[in-house]
């Protein structure tokens, strides 16, 4: 394990039914600090399961993820305490319908990290100029578009200050002239060097901003290097496969 | 026709004016009231306990770690279940019945017994009630609330239960309703609520119709008034999504 090593997954396994499916198959990975980690792979390939399983969204079967060298999965660690070291960012949203956009950012802070209203509340204007969304703080997410609502799901989790921005494909549920503005703060947040696992059908996305892709089918890793080694020379025939198909 | 008239006037003079008797009324109806919103607070306070522990049993039993909370979980499931079959399955009257003469049978005053237990009875309604609209509210709210370092407990208290509340408030307010009504039976056990004071009233004039008739009255104005505010809820509620 190399110090730079912010989460290390060995041996990931993940069954259902006793055994009979076999979500994740004994994958091991090492997500580097500050870095960039996309995960592709066809639908059903366990790339989902993998990024909810960090988190512990999903209990693991077996195997063991380390954040910052510490066991998440032994039970006697208190997991809250290391998911709010790790945003994540939902398919679908997930914003709070009964609240107020700033109400939906400064709830986890005030509650959590114990800051102040007031504080959580000036950290959040900041954080919504960045998106360019200052002027929605007082809308309900039910007034905004999917594209709007992602951003702000983006930064509702960055008020929690996490190291690691997990994306469980972001852009997947919006319509395609809101793709763009979400990938957008997703760069953006790549470049100032927030460390980001995302799983992505956006192949353009992890062409240009991943530094790490993992090519993932049926539960098991079965590819993983640079994008330009990924999308350039792929050796595996399932990535050859589905890369002819997605490209 | 002319007769009938004059009767009727005289039964309301003899029920109502004559030494003040609208005051058992007037005291019966207040009684009524207190009754059945202290009986649906209480029951909002068990039914949302009991409908916690029943959807946070069903959704995450079969997934959860063995230990003491899952044992614990289960065993708190299997009491509400208990709970919800014999409530549900007794009559109410028999329910007040042995409130009164056995369990609290040197109480004086009743009402504080009626109280509580409508707001038992109602509990279990009310919890089923509230865990429709637990069960209701998406699955990623509570991932949400998770992946942002909330405990269970808190996801639950400040992201899942106001929207449950929020969506099950119009069936609350018709379990209120229907509530105000079944206190009547209260007055078997001595309580002076609306239905006593009606036949306090019955029993030392001697007139039948006067006194019933003006009790269903009032239940049913009552009934009315609520019921239109419950609409007036709905619509609001209604207004302010999207």
């Amino acid at each position: 394990m190399s110090a730079d090593t912010l989460i290390q997954v060995e041996n990931l396994q993940k069954y259902y039914k006793g055994g009979e499916i076999k979500a994740l198959d004994g994958v091991n990975a090492d997500i580097r600090r500050g870095k960039v980690v996309v995960v592709i792979g066809p639908s059903g390939s366990g790339k989902s399961t993998f990024l909810r399983c960090l988190n512990l969204l999903e209990i693991p079967t077996g195997g063991t993820i380390r954040l910052d060298g510490t066991d998440i999965t032994d039970p006697k660690n208190d997991i809250n305490l290391y998911r709010q070291r790790m945003g994540m960012v939902f398919q679908h949203f997930n914003l709070f319908p009964h609240m107020t956009i700033l109400k939906n950012m400064t709830l986890a802070p005030v509650k959590l990290l114990h800051r102040s209203q007031a504080e959580a509340e000036k950290k959040a204007m900041e954080l919504l100029a960045r998106v360019g969304l200052a002027d929605r703080a007082n809308s309900y997410p039910s007034q905004l578009s999917g594209g709007q609502k992602q951003r702000v799901a983006i930064v509702r989790a960055l008020m929690m200050e996490p190291e690691v921005m997990l994306f469980d494909e972001p852009t997947s549920a919006l319509d395609p002239e809101m793709v763009g503005e979400v990938l957008e703060v997703m760069r953006d947040l790549a470049k100032d060097g927030m460390t980001m696992v995302v799983v992505t059908h956006e192949m353009g996305f992890a062409k240009e901003v991943a530094n790490h892709v993992m090519f993932m089918a049926d539960g098991k890793l079965l590819e993983e290097g640079s994008p330009e080694e990924i999308f350039s020379h792929p050796r595996n025939p399932r990535l050859q496969d589905f890369l002819a198909k997605v490209l | 026709m002319a007769d009938w008239f004059l009767k009727v006037k005289k039964d309301f003079i003899t029920c109502f004016l004559e030494k003040d008797r609208w005051h058992y009324i007037l005291q019966g109806l207040g009684n009524t009231l207190k009754i059945a919103l202290v009986a649906v607070l209480l029951g909002v306070v068990i039914g949302t306990v009991v409908a916690i522990i029943r959807s946070t049993y069903d959704k995450n039993a079969a997934t959860m770690r063995p230990g003491i909370v899952r044992f614990l979980l289960g065993l708190g499931n299997a009491v509400c279940r208990i709970y919800l079959t014999v409530i549900r399955g007794t009559p109410v009257m028999i329910q007040i019945l042995i409130m009164f003469f056995v369990i609290f049978s040197n109480a004086r005053d009743g009402v504080p017994v009626a109280m509580l237990t409508f707001g038992i009875n109602s509990g279990a309604y009310v919890a089923e009630i509230i865990r429709g609209g637990i069960m209701a509210v998406d699955a990623g709210q509570m991932e949400a609330g998770r992946s942002l370092g909330f405990n269970f407990v808190q996801t639950m208290w400040y992201i899942v239960i106001p929207q449950a509340l929020k969506s099950v408030l119009p069936a609350l307010a018709n379990e209120f309703i229907v509530l105000l009504k079944e206190t009547s039976v209260a007055c078997y056990v001595a309580v002076n609520d609306l239905t006593k004071g009606g036949e306090i009233i019955r029993s030392i004039t001697y007139i039948q119709a006067m006194p019933l008739l003006i009790v269903a009255a009032l239940y049913l104005a009552m009934v009315m008034f609520f019921s239109s505010l419950v609409t007036r809820l709905e619509r609001r509620l209604r207004g302010s999504e999207r």
